[in-house]
């Protein structure tokens, strides 16, 4: 049995370099990411924060960093108790050009079997990666209520 | 056949700027679906045990299957056979079932890949490139009016796992 993880694959018209910039900055991260802003440096060891209302909901560290085609750090929760005792997990960021598009895979993992943290994520990325997908497109996100985020995690 | 037996082993999730009726029509018209799914013509009788055709570019049929929940645009449930000589017969049959629901001012779209039985990753991986890959198109067909070439070829671990359990492949 192989542990669990999340992985969403997507395809967007645009170049490795704009989904890189969106990706890793903050004045693209807030438009799509729900009011969320990236904070880093984006080099290998380098500190990692997410950060909401000014407040940082998830930290860690970038692991891999390869402009434009590979980008991953580890993601701690630290703002809703029920999800601060779940582990380290890693987010890996994969870029590809496909043709005339570009192909992001994103991976998730580190998760526990029977966690909280799995959900929350699994209905948090579709909504987060179907907003940049929006913005690259056609230079507007999506009007999705943040209670999306939280579909079947009842984080108050 | 027993929807509750069949349980989703993959399962995609899309936000799109559009409303459920176009997102319904879509998912269920020739017309739009040549557009986002490489030249393919989903044809449904609309109404509960229709007949769904997914035709191929060449006039074959791809897919073949029948409507088992049919309630617009909210939910549809289709049996989505691929054509290939013993699939069925050794696989059992494949659900899909598309869940549309309002979120703010746009729309949620949840596929869920659906069977009675256990499947490897390696067939599942079917599903799991072509459907991003369908749904990608189909949103971006939806909210800028036109949907990208994005070619599919079946992977090759999933055409190698049907080979060896002796199901034909192109």
């Amino acid at each position: 049995m192989s542990k669990p993880d999340f992985v969403y694959v997507t395809y967007i018209e645009t170049t490795p370099e704009k989904l890189w910039e969106a990706l890793t900055s903050s004045e693209f991260t807030r438009q799509y990411w729900f009011g969320a802003e990236v904070r880093s440096d984006w080099r290998v060891g380098s500190p990692f924060a997410l950060m909401l209302d000014g407040e940082v909901t998830d930290s860690g560290e970038i692991l891999e960093a390869d402009p434009p085609r590979l980008l991953s750090y580890s993601f701690k929760h630290r703002k809703f108790e029920e999800l601060r005792g779940e582990p380290i997990s890693r987010v890996v960021f994969t870029i590809e050009p496909f043709g005339a598009l570009v192909r992001l895979t994103v991976l998730h993992d580190g998760f526990v079997e029977g966690g909280k943290y799995l959900g929350a994520v699994s209905n948090g990325w579709p909504a987060i990666l179907s907003g940049l997908k929006s913005l690259l497109e056609r230079g507007k996100v999506l009007a999705i209520p943040r209670t999306a985020l939280n579909k079947g995690f009842d984080a108050k | 056949m027993k929807l509750d037996q069949f349980k989703p082993l993959t399962v995609y999730t899309i936000y799109i700027a559009s409303t459920p009726e176009k997102v319904w029509e879509a998912l269920t018209s020739a017309e739009f679906s040549r557009k986002y799914f490489s030249g393919f013509a989903v044809e449904m009788e609309p109404k509960l045990g229709g007949s769904f055709i997914v035709r191929a570019p060449d006039g074959s049929e791809h897919i073949s299957g029948e409507v088992f929940e049919y309630d617009p645009p909210k939910k549809l449930t289709v049996s989505w056979n691929v054509n290939w000589p013993d699939l069925v017969a050794k696989l059992g049959a494949t659900l899909v079932t598309y869940e549309i629901e309002l979120a703010g001012e746009a729309v949620r779209l949840t596929m869920s890949e659906r069977h009675d039985r256990e499947i490897g990753d390696d067939i599942l991986e079917g599903g799991r490139t072509g459907w991003p890959a369908i749904l990608s198109g189909l949103k971006s067909l939806l909210e800028t009016g036109k949907a990208p070439q994005i070619k599919m070829a079946p992977p090759a671990q999933m055409l190698a796992a049907l080979k060896a359990m002796g199901i034909k492949t192109p």
